[in-house]
């Protein structure tokens, strides 16, 4: 039985690494709902929200895969943790003189900020879960949405627990020259 | 001051290196030319880059170091993807290191450029790009500890040829290897108390001894626990050898061509330990049927193993070695005599293999080929075999004593895998006698590495089991596609002449008498010998699982043709 599950992988910041992240899913048979990475506070590390279809048998196993690439320092499986999910989604919008009051009651229930206003589109983003970002989307959708990207989900554990913290002793730069990164 | 060519080499001399096998060509010429400098290392000049990296497998897998296999960019680098698929799938540890084209022409398409670290990303641990002289030296040391920690496997450095051009400072004396990482050991005592109460209640145990033995030298760990406990041991393909197969507790290989009283054991047993083994398809068969009363135990380094293939009751992580050492004093004696006498009754006749006093039928059959090897060398010689009919016969009828003594491609299953695999034993054990036993299909792949042990006068020693067929798809159409023999029929040359033709001594051998005359004519003589062995063509390795069937589900021998008590 397969279900959505949400791991946070922090990897070296290296050339590549996405590649072999991505080549890991791929070859393995993973079927990824959304993959993102960037940059984190400490330098050096990148940080990637990545939302897999799959079992729970086979969860311990895709951490186990992520960890025999030696670019990635540490996986945290949080999809039983209280987490904070976030998505971002940038939407143009066909939105007339005519309709645009319409268009303005959506952006503000959803609040929305808009971007950029022209004499027949907006553009607008929000953030927020991707189910709220999911009924934007439709809310707009009737008015033709010209143009639209999201991000797919970024996450945090709730709490006040440390962020990143590798067995409590070393340092990202320490652990990342230990591999030769 | 020097150059990131000399570096290379002075790091591979401060890992411990003595012998490359490697190609030349212009993305890694300064590397070559720097080499002239370095007469510690000795260089063997392949005839193709996938022989330098079974080569370097064959030498690993000997010899229990670091093989190194050298080649330039793009088509040099190409050549070597097979040998480094074999090597990862067989937790070999090799490094393989590619002259790439100058840093400034990464990306254009340039003249023997191509994305070898793109192309081998799956099938290495890991693997570098270096574009700059000051990053060979680290690169190279953490690849070597890479390759060796752990799961072996191999790793890839790729160097552009500006790197191996230009210099920096460099103290050769202060280069030190990095240690053998520390793997992941994950020691719950309750799991440890777990799995001992679960040895000692059971009174079906069988022990699946696997490569991790080998590669983490339990040997005398293995041993120590299975006549503790009473317990028989199955062997996979790569485990052959991790307890010798005279000890009376080695039942012999499982799986798709194992004997039928070595399956029978597993898939009646009430408890199976898993030693550094993976549960390959082609050890459990079906999965719905394997093993169904047994409850599971696996000894594993690598955590991505751990309930891939099969569900376990109870996982010990870490090197096979030091679980059993920590294991050892708590495992209890049980006496399991009941257990290990119903297995000699399902051995019954058949557990008889020698065949000495077989009456000549007038045919010639590979069964004794392999069979009159393990008597003339006791059991003691290497060898390596390629992958095929003849492999699996090699693994029923030569009975391996020693560790680390049968060499094989078992995870990728790679034809020609066998000759240059050989050549890198030998060098990795020059005072062992070393046997290459291969097809004529899988031989012809990687022949001309003939030339190679020719150049290195090398004592080798070739055994063709010549049956003008690619015998094992030949076998797979005989049973499951009504005898079609679509492109398996096989011309060869006359192995003899062409070994000749190396300078190499060649013979050949069609009827039974003429076999240990041949075997004992190679061995005495100096030098490379070939023996042409022209054996029954239609014949099949038995018993044999079909693919998909249960472990038991054996198809057996049609006529007892060399397992009969009489044969003793």
């Amino acid at each position: 039985m397969s279900t959505v599950r949400t791991f946070i992988v922090y990897v070296a910041d290296h050339p590549g690494v996405l590649n072999r992240v991505s080549s890991l899913f791929r070859r393995r048979g993973y079927n990824i709902e959304s993959l993102t990475v960037g940059h984190t506070h400490l330098l050096g590390v990148s940080r990637m929200t990545a939302v897999v279809a799959i079992d729970a048998q086979g969860a311990p196993l895709l951490e186990a895969n992520l960890y025999k690439l030696p670019e990635v320092l540490h996986v945290d499986d949080i999809t039983m943790v209280p987490s904070l999910h976030r998505e971002l989604v940038i939407l143009k919008v066909a939105a007339l003189q005519s309709v645009r009051p319409e268009v303005m009651r959506v952006v503000e229930a959803f609040r929305a900020r808009v971007l950029e206003l022209t004499a027949e589109s907006l553009v607008i983003e929000a953030t927020g879960s991707e189910e709220v970002i999911d009924s934007l989307i439709e809310g707009v959708r009737p008015y033709g949405i010209l143009e639209m990207t999201r991000t797919g989900r970024v996450a945090m554990t709730r709490g006040n627990a440390p962020a990143f913290m590798i067995d409590g002793k070393e340092t990202p730069a320490q652990l990342a020259s230990r591999f030769g990164i | 001051m020097r150059t990131g060519a000399q570096i290379l080499w002075e790091c591979l001399i401060g890992e411990g290196v003595k012998h490359v096998f490697g190609y030349p060509g212009g993305a890694i010429l300064p590397a070559y030319d720097a080499l002239c400098g370095y007469p510690e290392i000795h260089h063997i000049l392949v005839r193709h880059e996938q022989g330098a990296t079974h080569m370097a497998d064959g030498y690993a897998r000997a010899g229990g170091g670091v093989g190194v296999a050298l080649a330039t960019s793009g088509p040099g680098a190409t050549n070597m993807v097979t040998g480094i698929a074999t090597a990862m799938m067989d937790s070999s540890p090799i490094v393989c290191i590619t002259g790439q084209v100058g840093s400034k022409f990464l990306g254009t398409d340039a003249f023997q450029e191509t994305d070898i670290t793109g192309i081998t990303l799956p099938i290495t641990k890991h693997n570098y790009l270096v574009k700059r002289a000051e990053d060979i030296a680290p690169t190279l040391r953490a690849a070597f500890q890479l390759a060796r920690s752990g799961r072996p496997g191999p790793v890839l450095v790729d160097i552009t040829k500006d790197a191996q051009q230009s210099s920096c400072e460099f103290d050769r004396q202060s280069y030190m290897p990095f240690p053998v990482a520390d793997c992941k050991q994950n020691i719950d005592p309750s799991q440890d108390a777990l799995a001992l109460d679960m040895i000692s209640a059971a009174e079906r145990p069988v022990i699946l001894a696997g490569h991790g033995v080998l590669l983490s030298n339990a040997m005398d760990e293995l041993r120590e626990f299975a006549e503790r406990a009473t317990i028989p041991v199955a062997m996979t393909l790569l485990g052959i050898g991790g307890l010798p197969a005279s000890h009376p507790f080695n039942l012999g290989m499982m799986g798709m061509h194992g004997e039928a009283w070595v399956n029978h054991a597993i898939q009646e047993a009430d408890l199976l330990l898993a030693f550094g083994m993976r549960f390959d398809d082609r050890v459990t068969g079906t999965l719905k049927t394997y093993a169904p009363k047994a409850k599971k135990i696996h000894l594993e380094i690598d955590p991505a193993e751990v309930n891939k293939n099969v569900r376990v009751d109870v996982s010990l992580l870490g090197d096979l070695r030091q679980t059993l050492k920590r294991l050892l004093p708590s495992v209890q004696r049980v006496d399991r005599q009941a257990w290990l006498h119903h297995i000699d009754e399902l051995k019954g006749d058949s557990a008889v293999r020698d065949i000495q006093k077989l009456p000549d039928s007038g045919h010639l059959y590979a069964a004794h080929v392999i069979h009159d090897l393990w008597r003339e060398t006791n059991g003691n010689s290497i060898i390596v075999t390629d992958v095929g009919q003849h492999q699996m016969w090699e693994a029923q009828y030569y009975k391996h004593e020693q560790p680390r003594s049968l060499i094989t491609s078992g995870g990728l299953g790679t034809m020609g895998f066998a000759l240059p695999a050989a050549i890198g034993a030998k060098f990795a054990r020059p005072d062992a006698e070393v046997w290459v036993v291969a097809g004529d299909g899988g031989f012809q792949m990687t022949m001309p590495e003939l030339a190679t042990a020719a150049q290195e006068h090398l004592d080798l020693n070739i055994a063709i089991i010549n049956n003008g067929y690619l015998g094992m798809v030949r076998q797979w159409q005989e049973f499951f596609y009504d005898r079609r023999y679509s492109a398996t029929p096989l011309l060869s040359p006359d192995f003899a002449k062409l070994a000749e033709a190396f300078g190499l001594l060649g013979l050949s051998a069609r009827t039974r008498e003429q076999v240990s005359p041949a075997i004992r004519e190679a061995r005495e003589h100096r030098g490379t010998a070939l023996i042409n062995f022209l054996v029954e063509q239609e014949d099949s390795v038995f018993p044999m699982v079909p693919s998909g069937a249960a472990l038991h589900q054996m198809i057996r021998r049609p006529n007892p043709l060399v397992e009969t008590a009489a044969d003793a």
